[in-house]
């Protein structure tokens, strides 16, 4: 008996609309030809022209993009061999610290995780750029890496890895074989939502970073504060774009995956 | 527990622990120790901006006098200006009430969303996440589009009637509370919505079939079930929000800073390394007990996963 009332719905109705109506809203005023952003002077791409016109913007855009593809793969590497060694190799020494190593960035405040690692930058004296900030990504994104590929690496039946380990194949031929098919859609969408969190990050990349390597975010922010600009609705709602067509092409991939592993498994289920 | 075949210890082994354990220690705890001992610094007017700098050519003598000229003299300053107690105060009280806040959207939009058709249930939860996955950033943006003066918000009430001179929302609390539970509420719906979905039904069933009123078994039966996914929800949002930036300096007033904002100003605008670094210690002293918990919980959870 499953009763959908009209509480259930009303609040579901209320809380998705609480969710998208604001990004809606951002979306339709960046094709607003007018100058002010509450009064809507008709349809124009004029913001958008701008846009690609903005240098300095562009530039940025391009050094987010590269920290964020950089930061996310070497947070997947990192973040999933921890995954492994949480739940796979049972107990070892320390594995208190480090688990509390992986958990604790997830909801340690931003601040303290970029103040931190800026006074660590500067007392092993390395020049902040570029490259501090792929660092500092690297380390607040690889945990929430870790959380999505363990509990991948927990759900799946691990006989199959057994079976592997008792019919003799090496237990690193049998991570490639076996384990690293069967976990791969949590690989992608661990990468994916590194990129994100990297591709968002304003806190963090403003402390560690440094001449030549001003993000996006840091831009848009500074901008913001000088007040609401129908080009940055726009360059908003390209980011907006280029993010939820990565996710509905990660769903879609993860669909058919699944899909073709049942059909794999249950050849003769009708 | 099943027996394990061949576990071993070898090399490679143990370089799956290793890497991601070095990095860690390197990257996450070796910097917590810098912000300690730059904390117990003075401000100067050098490169790197504080004194004592411990210089490793000085031999023990060195490391002595180093020690010697620590001192807790940031924190006295903390505790004596009521502008950082206030900071405080404020950090808790926002993040208190935007966790009640959240969990009185958050769990009835969890429990429709549980009670729901089970076809449409992925659908549904992919809908909460999607909003996580767009920029942070720019969904503030959003909101400072909708509260400014003449923004939308004020145009709908304006043609409306509902008031006659447009109100300021923007630097208001108001707004903070709306950014607040706007980007936070996919935090407190996932992992309420996980426990409500594991929850079996049959237990409603016969509470209802035994002639308890729907109110008294939700509250007897569900309410109990889904507490750990309410704590999770709850420690999710409440420990970030403390030492949140971006939504106070960019929504909220300027009369009373955020802890987060204030530690940003004394870094951006003070230059105050050492006393941004002994703010940043005390915020850590304030959030180290929900922290810790939370990070048990996550720990007791995977065990029993295993």
């Amino acid at each position: 008996m499953r009763r959908t009332s009209l509480f259930n719905i009303g609040s579901v109705a209320l809380g998705l609309a609480f969710l998208y109506l604001p990004i809606v809203i951002l979306v339709i005023f960046s094709f607003n030809a007018s100058r002010l952003v509450a009064v809507w002077g008709g349809w124009s791409t004029r913001w958008y022209v701008e846009l690609i016109n903005d240098t300095a913007m562009l530039e940025s855009a391009w050094v987010t993009l590269r920290i964020a593809v950089l930061s996310a793969t070497a947070a997947t590497v990192l973040g999933t061999l921890a995954a492994i060694a949480l739940a796979r190799l049972g107990r070892f020494r320390t594995r208190v610290v480090f688990s509390g190593m992986i958990y604790a960035p997830l909801v340690m405040p931003e601040v303290i995780t970029g103040l931190s690692l800026l006074l660590l930058f500067v007392a092993v004296d390395i020049d902040r750029g570029f490259w501090t900030v792929v660092i500092a990504h690297t380390t607040l994104t690889m945990c929430f890496v870790t959380v999505v590929v363990q509990s991948r690496l927990l759900s799946f039946d691990r006989s199959l890895e057994e079976a592997a380990l008792n019919l003799g194949c090496p237990p690193f031929r049998t991570f490639l074989t076996v384990t690293l098919p069967l976990i791969a859609p949590a690989l992608a969408s661990g990468w994916m939502l590194a990129f994100t969190l990297s591709l968002d990050d304003l806190v963090v990349a403003s402390f560690t970073t440094g001449p030549g390597a001003t993000t996006l975010p840091i831009r848009i922010y500074s901008e913001i504060r000088l007040g609401v600009k129908p080009e940055i609705n726009a360059i908003s709602t390209i980011v907006i774009a280029i993010v939820g067509a990565g996710i509905v092409a990660a769903s879609l991939l993860a669909k058919f995956h699944d899909l073709g592993r049942s059909r794999d498994a249950r050849p003769a289920a009708p | 527990m099943t027996t394990r075949p061949n576990i071993d210890r070898s090399w490679h082994v143990r370089l799956v622990v290793l890497v991601p354990y070095c990095w860690l220690v390197l990257f996450f705890l070796a910097p917590f120790l810098i912000v300690l001992k730059i904390s117990l610094s003075q401000t100067a007017i050098a490169q790197p901006p504080y004194v004592p700098v411990l210089d490793p050519a000085g031999g023990w003598q060195g490391f002595r006098q180093f020690v010697a000229a620590l001192s807790f003299e940031n924190y006295a300053f903390i505790a004596s200006d009521w502008l950082y107690l206030a900071s405080y105060l404020k950090s808790l009280e926002v993040a208190a009430v935007s966790t009640v806040l959240l969990l009185l959207i958050g769990f009835p939009l969890a429990y429709g969303i549980a009670r729901a058709p089970r076809r449409w249930q992925p659908a549904l939860f992919m809908l909460v996440v999607l909003p996580f996955w767009t920029s942070f950033l720019i969904r503030i943006y959003a909101w400072v589009n909708i509260l400014q003066r003449d923004g939308l918000l004020n145009h709908v009430l304006l043609a409306l009637g509902v008031v006659g001179e447009p109100p300021a929302w923007l630097s208001t609390d108001t707004a903070v509370y709306i950014g607040i539970v706007y980007s936070y509420l996919p935090f407190m719906v996932l992992p309420i919505y996980a426990t409500l979905e594991k929850m079996d039904e049959a237990l409603i069933e016969a509470a209802a079939d035994l002639g308890c009123p729907w109110w008294k078994a939700f509250w007897l039966v569900t309410l109990p079930l889904s507490l750990p996914g309410v704590v999770a929800g709850a420690l999710l949002c409440f420990i970030p929000i403390v030492g949140e930036f971006v939504i106070p300096d960019l929504l909220g007033s300027s009369q009373t800073m955020m802890i987060g904002q204030t530690l940003w100003t004394e870094f951006f605008a003070n230059k105050d390394w050492p006393v941004a670094s002994a703010v940043a210690v005390v915020l850590l002293c304030l959030l180290v007990v929900p922290i810790v918990f939370y990070q048990q919980m996550q720990a007791r959870n995977l065990e029993e996963r295993r």
